[in-house]
């Protein structure tokens, strides 16, 4: 049964695979359509627009504020960005479904071992980048999370996969299920965070007048927007990063009998949670905002990768619950 | 910590000209010079990154307080590079004098900061909100209706400019606001009355909350690293242990510790069982479970059972007892050639491997015509593989083989000083039993029960059978465990806890509270119109002022019976 079960899981997994790279395809194609058309730069609402305020028979004239608004700029989402995002929420559910469906198999929650947590980390990147469209178009990052979420899973299934094992003593805990979601969490944000970074790197060059290529940043929102959304997505996944390191510290206490111990595990996520504040400073900081504080936040994203991958793999450490042999 | 909001975007100080003749600095200018760059947001900015930089070293090397045999292993492979990175405190990151000066630099400039800034919100919290600007549509949220003359509300009541301010100082104030009324300047047509609040306050205590709990964070680790201890005991099934130093295999004092700290009880530990799994053919033997039967004696004699497991310490006497380790403590008796027994002991073998495949140690100093020292193999489940060497297949007891490679001569230990129990140094010690024997005699193999002789007519070796009533074929108990658990002892581990959640619950605070001010005018005209003006000034990270000005635009035209129609 958990055998049987788990394979239905892979065959899951394989097919959001295969939904990922055509939605990543289409994202892509969508990204280069962009480039071809002249977007509609509307200077906002004009100055002094006149209402109607009417009370008890008479009315009252509406003033609209006379400050220039940012261009804000009008674009129909073009068809290939239609299919792609409706590809990705496809890929999405086939993707929660084999991670559901391997939790079913080991009867406990799928992120117990590194093959288990990339699936997991993935559709909640994936998940969370479906949700944000919600507050905020960010589908110009479908691309960057599709590929990633693809590359993940793919070093997972090929790379990390194990087969279900029971859970050892030490990871038999609540803590396991909150400790272990909540850093998942703090990873999508952090993830979706680097994307707008990285995408706010190239557009300050380009109003910089750097290059003149990559149209299609024109239909994506400026520099500082986008710092100002990377911003508001990252402060999330500080949070839950925060929570993740005091919940693993609770947790240590009661696995191992001491709350911190600088184990390379623990170095790390601290490293993170250091580079992540000092993001949050570089904000306030004169001279720091801009590129260098979407540098940090890159370089934070790549330190939460690395103590993932290299740290799981390569570091010595009392967290070593790869589940691959060494 | 960042700055009072009102400080990210002051402009960029001016270059200054060569002609600027700078005034000499005492002494005391000097400080205040200094303590002026310590505690400057970018300095702090360069510490905390510098901090994560320093971090990292202490993943690469191995580190004396978490791994110290990768210490010793890398000493022994890195002869020559070794003693440099020592030097370098590499081996020690996290308590080098270099890591401990950027983090107490940056708690120092932190210090700096909450301090002044303390006061400055004290203050601000003290104050009314300040004087509504002369002009509203500067700000970048504004909204301004114009009520024709002679509206009256749903009421039936005429607006005035008294009740329109009135309803927009109720309202804020309704909303979470602090409120004051400002009267004037008068404009042309009549009097001018306004409203100014502010809100969101407690984002600046969250602020300061979370840097204060940090400094206390860093408080209650030094000072329960000072006052606790940890110590390490090993015990076999059967065996008890009292909380008095000496009992402890390791002991870990703080420097403040003293004996009194320890709280007097005894622990037995009465049965430790290890479950594998059985079902699963991929994890065919890995441990789903280690569980310790104890039964705890306080100063009074009063007897509890109770269980340890992995994720689940005991806590009693203000200690935390960690389940931590677990193997096999093969029973040894030596008797001389007389039959006298000269060492009878559960000896503790450390596991190497998943299928407790383990080392183990013993030294018989006295007794024998000459000191005899074993290095010994313990195989749970002993299966021979092709190279003719032994390994264990499972953790389970189904075919338990002790190995015993024997050597005779000078333990080392008449000198007095301290030898570790599980290493033996053989270097002046001659093999008598094993690969390395001048006799060629490989090692001794010994079965629960079985009985050897030490070459040379020394004596006799038995492995014993702790459990001989039972079938043969059943070895099962043949063998008895031993559990290693680890004693903790941090009386401010309380407060590091309530420390964390200040800091968790200023960071929610300080990061999702807008601080806002937010300003209401209704300003008489001349033709009796009323023109209702509404704006909103961010302090800190705000996105949505704009739509909170709106939302009060909107909410305030409502409650004075207005609608918006176009």
């Amino acid at each position: 049964m958990t055998e049987q079960l788990a394979s239905f899981s892979l065959v899951a997994i394989y097919s959001a695979m295969a939904v990922y790279l055509f939605a990543f395809i289409a994202f892509t194609l969508d990204l280069a359509k962009r480039s071809a058309e002249t977007p509609v730069a509307v200077t906002a609402v004009p100055a002094a627009r006149v209402g109607q305020l009417a009370s008890a028979g008479g009315t009252a004239t509406l003033e609209r504020p006379a400050a220039p608004a940012a261009p804000t700029i009008q674009r129909r989402s073009g068809r290939f960005e239609r299919v792609a995002y409706a590809l990705t929420i496809l890929g999405w559910l086939l993707h929660v479904a084999g991670t559901v469906l391997r939790g079913v198999a080991a009867h406990r929650v799928p992120w117990a071992n590194m093959f288990e947590f990339s699936l997991t980390a993935s559709a909640i990147i994936v998940g969370v980048f479906i949700v944000v469209q919600l507050w905020q178009d960010l589908r110009f990052l479908g691309a960057y999370i599709t590929g990633f979420a693809l590359i993940v899973l793919g070093f997972g299934t090929v790379g990390f996969y194990v087969s279900v094992v029971p859970l050892p003593p030490a990871l038999q805990s609540y803590w396991l299920v909150i400790h272990v979601f909540v850093a998942t969490l703090g990873t999508a944000f952090f993830a979706i965070g680097a994307g707008l970074s990285l995408v706010q790197l190239i557009q300050s060059r380009r109003e910089a007048n750097r290059f003149a290529g990559l149209k299609f940043l024109d239909t994506v929102p400026g520099s500082v927007a986008l710092e100002n959304l990377a911003y508001r997505v990252i402060v999330v996944g500080f949070v839950f990063w925060t929570f993740t390191l005091m919940a693993g510290a609770i947790w240590a206490e009661h696995a191992w009998g001491r709350y911190w111990g600088w184990d390379t595990k623990e170095v790390w996520t601290f490293i993170i949670w250091t580079i992540f504040a000092g993001y949050i400073h570089a904000r306030a900081t004169r001279g720091w905002r801009g590129s260098r504080s979407a540098w940090l936040a890159i370089i934070g994203f790549s330190a939460v990768m690395f103590n993932f991958t290299i740290v799981n793999l390569f570091f010595k450490g009392l967290h070593a619950y790869s589940g691959l042999m060494s | 910590m960042s700055r009072p909001s009102d400080h990210i975007d002051s402009p960029a100080p001016r270059p200054r000209g060569d002609d600027v003749a700078q005034p000499r600095l005492g002494p005391i200018g000097y400080l205040r010079f200094f303590w002026r760059q310590l505690t400057s947001m970018r300095t702090a900015l360069f510490l905390l990154l510098l901090l994560a930089i320093a971090a990292v070293p202490g993943s690469l090397f191995p580190q004396r307080s978490s791994d110290p045999n990768g210490v010793t292993l890398y000493f022994s492979t890195n002869k020559a590079l070794a003693p440099v990175l020592d030097k370098l405190q590499l081996f020690d990151v996290y308590t080098s004098a270099w890591f401990s000066a950027i983090y107490l630099l940056l708690f120092i400039s932190l210090i700096g900061c909450v301090i002044p800034r303390t006061i400055f919100h004290l203050k601000a919290l003290a104050s009314a909100p300040p004087r509504t600007p002369a002009r509203l549509d500067r700000l970048g949220a504004f909204r301004a209706f114009e009520v024709a003359s002679d509206q009256s509300d749903s009421a039936g009541a005429p607006i005035t400019a008294a009740s329109a301010t009135e309803a927009a100082r109720a309202m804020l104030r309704g909303s979470g606001y602090r409120v004051r009324l400002f009267d004037g300047p008068a404009s042309s047509g009549g009097g001018t009355l306004s409203v100014s609040a502010e809100r969101g306050y407690l984002r600046e205590t969250g602020n300061l909350v979370f840097h204060i709990a940090l400094i206390g964070i860093l408080l209650s680790v030094g000072i329960g690293g000072g006052f606790g201890y940890t110590g390490q005991k090993v015990l076999v099934t059967g065996q008890a242990f009292a909380n008095v130093r000496l009992t402890y295999d390791s002991f870990n004092p703080g420097r403040f510790f003293t004996d009194s700290a320890l709280v007097p009880y005894r622990l037995i530990l009465n049965k430790f069982s290890a479950k594998y799994e059985e079902q699963n053919r991929n994890a065919y033997g890995q441990p789903i479970d280690y569980t310790a039967n104890v039964t705890t004696y306080d100063a009074a004699g009063a007897a509890t059972k109770d269980v340890i497991k992995v994720n689940d310490p005991l806590r009693i006497g203000g200690n935390e007892i960690y389940l931590l380790g677990n193997g096999y403590a093969p029973s040894i008796t030596v008797r001389d050639p007389n039959g006298k027994v000269v060492f009878s002991e559960s000896v503790p073998f450390l596991a190497q491997d998943a299928n407790l495949t383990s080392i183990g140690i013993v030294k018989i100093p006295d007794g024998l015509s000459t000191q005899v020292g074993m290095r010994g193999f313990f195989y749970p489940t002993a299966a021979k593989n092709e190279a003719g060497t032994f390994s264990s297949t499972h953790p389970d007891l189904r075919n338990p083989m002790l190995s015993l490679v024997l050597y005779t001569g000078d333990l080392g230990i008449n000198q007095g000083a301290p030898k570790s129990v599980y290493s033996l140094d053989s270097d002046k010690m001659t093999e008598v039993a094993g690969p390395g024997a001048a006799s060629r005699t490989g090692a001794l193999r010994l079965t629960p029960g079985q009985t050897a002789q030490i070459p040379g007519g020394l004596g006799s070796i038995t492995f014993d059978n702790k459990a001989p009533k039972s079938d043969a074929a059943d070895l099962e108990k043949s063998v008895p465990r031993f559990a290693s658990f680890d004693v903790h002892r941090d009386p401010t581990q309380g407060w590091v806890l309530f420390f964390a959640i200040c800091v968790l619950l200023g960071l929610l605070t300080s990061l999702f509270i807008p601080r806002r001010r937010v300003w209401v005018k209704v300003i008489e005209q001349e033709d009796g119109r009323l023109r209702l003006e509404y704006a909103g000034l961010a302090r800190g990270e705000d996105p949505g002022l704009d739509a909170a000005v709106a939302e009060i635009a909107e909410r305030h035209s409502q409650r004075l019976g207005l609608k918006l129609t176009s």
